[in-house]
């Protein structure tokens, strides 16, 4: 290449390595799509495989000629993040900790690296030895991208599983024909309270409930806005149409209670869940048959 | 007087919903660690869960300080919830019940003031608030005459 010679003032290992992403580009997209991280990802063609390796040989490409090879905040890597974080969703799904992923991305360098070290047969032992140390600085910094959004990813999946603990804290259950009961328990936090009261009053329309009891026994505490949310859970189950019980209010809650001075007036509370029970199959007018020993319980 | 009793002295970070859980916690622990009955225990952590929240929403965040205290023998809890926030320019309106300016039931200072021993409020607008709460635990059942 006589280009390279009399340019050689003007080039850079950087930019060496940018025009040699580009020329490349089809060879090194080919060989990753053989390497497991590609393979595994793309089963349904071969195709999509090679294309989302251009897709990555691009930003490389792009990386390179900006100079800013050990940036994982590089421009070139803006369009790519989202493919990335695709493949290690999809990856992580096959049971892959984010560990193995990273040593899957490592395994796309020695393609590309020998593919550089032949192109460059011809210049200085010196020349090689810095763009292929840049290679591999650049391949280093795409691992740590892909390690990123894998922790992104595990965060999400904290954060959902977070949220699906939420729902699961707050299981809806049919005591009666037409009253449901909501268990509480722990501390019931803006988020929780938000959960008890969407899964509560979607209950209330599927059952068709006329009684909801919110059970309390559970509950450590009743401050100001604890008792804020369930107030607005009662007024939100009025309004459609159903009457709102609070059973297990503890003795020491309840004298807490009454020095911060709230006034549950409009709240119709009970004791315990049983009492709640009672109440609301009273106001139904089912006959309570009380069991006999021996006998076959109630109805 | 500062006592000695294991896991009560402690200073916490209120910066998020997350710290509000830790400050009660803490406060639940170390009112029974010194000897606070159940009713007892729940008001001064209902107490502190007021103080708290208001460090978070209306001070922009704070700290507390849990202090054991110890006056003869009756064994106390101080805490002490600082911030640097905007301040209160009227405290009695604050302390009256239903004042809120926020959205809230306005019942958390006059509240936590009920549910404590000694309360103090010493807010400065546009440097911050302090509010310090103390309760004694009742004096534990053992403490009768003992056989010489
Ligand atoms: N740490 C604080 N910094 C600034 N303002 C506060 C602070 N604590 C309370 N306030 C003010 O006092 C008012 C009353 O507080 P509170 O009784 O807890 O009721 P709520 O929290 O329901 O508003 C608040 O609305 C707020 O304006
Ligand atoms: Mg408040």
């Amino acid at each position: 290449m006589p280009e390279h010679e009399t340019a050689a003032e003007h080039t850079t290992p950087a930019s060496d390595v940018g025009k040699f992403l580009h020329r490349r580009r089809e060879q090194i997209a080919q060989r990753w799509a053989d390497e497991p991280l590609f393979r595994t990802v793309f089963t349904v063609s071969r195709d999509e495989a090679v294309e989302a390796g251009r897709v990555v040989v691009d930003a490389l490409a792009q990386v390179a000629e900006s100079g800013r090879v050990a940036d994982t905040d590089a421009a070139g890597f803006t369009a790519v993040r989202e493919q990335l974080t695709r493949m290690v969703a999809s990856r992580a799904r096959f049971g892959l900790t984010s560990g193995q992923v990273s040593t899957e991305v490592d395994g796309l360098r020695p393609p590309a690296v020998n593919l550089l070290v032949g192109d460059l047969h011809e210049a200085t032992p010196e020349h090689l030895r810095e763009c292929t140390t840049l290679l591999t600085v650049l391949m280093g910094t795409l691992r740590l991208v892909v390690l990123e959004t894998s922790l992104s990813e595990g965060q999400a999946l904290i954060d959902r599983q977070h949220l699906e603990l939420l729902e699961a804290a707050t299981p809806v259950i049919r005591l009666w024909d037409g009253i449901v009961a909501v268990p509480l328990i722990g501390t019931l936090d803006s988020a929780r309270s938000q959960v008890v009261m969407e899964t509560l009053l979607e209950s209330v329309v599927d059952q068709q409930a006329r009684f909801a009891i919110l059970d309390i026994t559970g509950v450590p505490m009743v401050d100001s806005l604890v008792a804020q949310h369930l107030m607005k859970t009662v007024a939100a189950v009025r309004l459609m149409g159903a009457e709102c019980v609070v059973s297990g209010i503890r003795p020491a809650i309840a004298q807490t209670i009454v020095h911060l001075g709230l006034d549950l007036g409009t709240v119709v509370t009970r004791a315990s869940l049983a009492d709640a029970l009672g109440y609301a199959l009273n106001r139904l007018g089912a006959d309570i048959v009380l069991a006999t020993p021996g006998g076959a319980g109630p109805r | 007087m500062s006592g000695t009793v294991a896991g009560v002295e402690a200073r916490l970070p209120i910066r998020s919903d997350l710290d509000l859980v830790w400050v009660r916690q803490h406060v639940r622990q170390a009112a029974a660690a010194l000897g606070f009955g159940l009713v007892d225990q729940t008001k001064l952590v209902t107490a502190a869960s007021e103080l708290a929240r208001n460090t978070l929403v209306y001070g922009g965040g704070g700290e507390m300080a849990a202090e054991h205290v110890c006056d003869g023998r009756a064994q106390g809890l101080r805490l002490t919830f600082r911030d640097q926030g905007p301040g209160i320019a009227d405290p009695e309106r604050a302390l009256s019940d239903g004042y809120t300016s926020g959205g809230g039931l306005g019942l958390g200072l006059g509240g936590a003031r009920r549910l404590v021993h000694e309360f103090s409020l010493d807010s400065t607008p546009g440097v911050g608030t302090t509010v310090a709460v103390t309760s004694w635990a009742a004096r534990p059942p053992r403490q009768r005459e003992e056989p010489r």
